[in-house]
């Protein structure tokens, strides 16, 4: 643990996050668009409508998808004192496909399956944390031993749950139409292409707001929770009510990141561990960074899935995994 | 086991002392297992009462229901005279603190940081916090840890680390479950001393070790973990007789050069 001060890692981020932004509005087949940001004088010009039609709200999408992503994420690990949790590995990522792709075999359009997807998330999560109610919202655990595995338990039915949704995922594929199969492919891969609507980008980056001020609040008894249910409820601590509130606010932000993003995988375990290196364990300062880096770690690799094979478009998720699988068995090999 | 003594013939404490916690009628259970029967204790403030008993007898839980953790299965327990369970959550953590048994790291941290989670009461304002949570270390002999990741001490030094945590809490009652585990035999010492000189606290410690139960106690309770108890001064409830039959083997007195009493468990043969 390295333990830098943590005020320079924000302010490290913060950087990073408006030269991520220009260097996504900036790169792509349309040259000088970024310039149109600050010209008002040409409202109707091509590049401004490339700006605020595609760029601007891609950009958008794609940080507050990595930040939901990244701060649900941080929540789940800490939730469930274990550093692999995230909606990806839970299998909330992949419900959220099955309800994606059922909107889509069903006929209906892209509202539709974003619809799905929300809902998809939500029932697995609701389904997760019905499965694990004893040991999240039962009695204390008063051994510590017992609270440790009632954790392990949590995060084993997410597995299960995950192995489940990849099974009716590949039944509904083997009975999805071929002509459909390309942008499924894509969804599942985590894609950005459809996020075009400047309101709903800027809504979402107020929810991520929204969100993350929520979970702020609890960041403090967060860190007693960490260390057991028995300890965190004798130090003063609402065991119960603070694990609702969490449980609740990482089940919005994963399915308003599904609803974005598709099935962007790894971020939300990939960038919490990142920033626990860099500055501890403290949630009050985890949370924050680790979603800076969550969003932006979205946005640059959603920029060079634009951009890399111009003018074919890679899913964005094939690059987090990219990132993701190794860092996440780097950490497996040293537990 | 006698099954209680009435309070003439075991006087639990000089009336004057307030009463920190008592209990009426507790009975403790786990599964369909009775631990104990419609316990009645008083425990008066300033005392410091050990709990022996074999393993599984229900020292823990007992523990667990004093702290306000888990409810009792029958009976009541009364905390400065109000029940237990209408003890606010933070209320509670400013007149309790409890050394469970064991505990959880899931992620590094510092020492430093980990002590002062007892402190979350107090809010962000605290001020005492880093001094009073560095002398409970220096108090444990921890005075070279607060740098350390907690995850990287010995079992021995995490335990004294946990006793230190739950003094800066700052509350007058210190339930400890098994307070000199892991301790070798100078920390077992140090850790014995400094909770008998604790003047404002009273203590209720769970033990296993009868020679240090018999330094830190002024009061006992045993547990026999089929339903029966005992409660009384240390000097009458402490015995080699009734430790024997506690544990069902056989325990001697020894007197000591110094006039002392030592429990010594017979060899079996």
């Amino acid at each position: 643990m390295l333990s830098l001060p943590p005020h320079r890692v924000l302010l490290a981020l913060l950087l990073a996050s408006a030269l991520s932004f220009m260097l996504a509005l900036a790169m792509g087949s349309v040259p000088g668009v970024l310039a149109a940001l600050f010209d008002t004088t040409r409202a109707d010009d091509a590049r401004s409508a490339v700006l605020w039609q595609l760029r601007l709200p891609r950009a958008i999408s794609a940080f507050a998808a990595g930040g939901l992503l990244a701060l649900s994420g941080c929540l789940l690990q800490a939730l469930l004192r274990n550093p692999l949790a995230d909606a990806y590995v839970l299998g909330v990522s992949g419900g959220a496909a099955v309800g994606a792709l059922l909107a889509l075999l069903a006929g209906a359009g892209l509202v539709g399956m974003q619809a799905g997807s929300a809902l998809g998330a939500f029932a697995t999560l609701a389904a997760l944390f019905w499965l694990a109610r004893r040991s999240f919202f039962g009695p204390l655990h008063t051994a510590a031993r017992v609270a440790a595995e009632a954790s392990t338990g949590v995060l084993l039915t997410g597995v299960m749950l995950a192995a489940f949704a990849a099974a009716l995922l590949s039944l509904l594929l083997s009975l999805a139409p071929d002509a459909q199969m390309r942008s499924i492919m894509f969804w599942l891969l985590g894609d950005l292409a459809g996020a075009t609507d400047l309101r709903a980008a800027l809504a979402a980056l107020v929810l991520l707001a929204v969100l993350f001020a929520a979970a702020s609040t609890q960041a403090r008894p967060l860190n007693l929770l960490l260390r057991g249910d028995l300890q965190a409820f004798v130090q003063g601590v609402d065991v119960r009510r603070v694990r609702r509130r969490l449980v609740l606010v990482s089940a919005l932000a994963t399915a308003t990141a599904v609803t974005l993003a598709g099935a962007v995988g790894f971020v939300g375990f990939v960038a919490p561990h990142l920033m626990r290196r860099l500055v501890g364990n403290d949630q009050r300062v985890l949370m924050p960074c680790a979603l800076l880096a969550g969003a932006v770690l979205v946005l640059l690799a959603d920029t060079i899935a634009r951009t890399a094979v111009a003018p074919m478009q890679l899913p964005v998720g094939v690059l987090t995994a990219l990132i993701g699988v190794p860092v996440f068995i780097g950490l497996v090999r040293r537990l | 086991m006698t099954r209680r003594y009435s309070s003439a013939a075991m006087p639990v404490e000089p009336a004057a002392d307030a009463t920190a916690i008592e209990c009426r009628g507790l009975t403790l259970r786990a599964g369909d297992r009775l631990l104990v029967e419609a316990l009645d204790l008083d425990i008066a403030a300033g005392s410091r009462w050990v709990v022996l008993g074999p393993n599984g007898a229900g020292k823990s839980t007992l523990l667990a229901t004093l702290a306000g953790a888990r409810r009792p299965d029958a009976g009541a327990v009364r905390l400065d005279d109000q029940p237990l369970e209408r003890w606010d959550v933070q209320a509670l953590a400013a007149r309790r603190a409890l050394l469970a048994d064991g505990w959880l790291d899931p992620f590094s941290a510092s020492v430093l940081d980990t002590v002062l989670t007892a402190r979350y009461r107090l809010g962000e304002a605290d001020r005492n916090g880093e001094q009073t949570a560095r002398a409970w270390l220096v108090r444990f002999d921890c005075a070279a840890l607060p740098g350390r990741d907690v995850r990287s001490l010995s079992r021995g030094e995490r335990q004294r680390v946990a006793i230190a945590t739950a003094l800066t809490q700052e509350a007058r009652l210190l339930l400890l479950d098994e307070p000199v585990a892991h301790q070798d035999p100078r920390h077992q010492a140090l850790v014995i001393d400094a909770l008998a000189r604790l003047e404002a606290h009273t203590l209720i410690a769970s033990m296993h070790d009868l020679n240090a139960a018999a330094r830190l106690a002024t009061h006992a309770l045993l547990l026999s973990g089929r339903g029966e108890w005992l409660a009384g001064e240390a000097g009458l409830v402490l015995t080699a007789e009734r430790l024997s039959t506690l544990f069902g083997t056989t325990i001697d007195a020894l007197t000591t050069a110094g006039g002392g009493t030592l429990f010594a468990v017979r060899a079996r043969r």
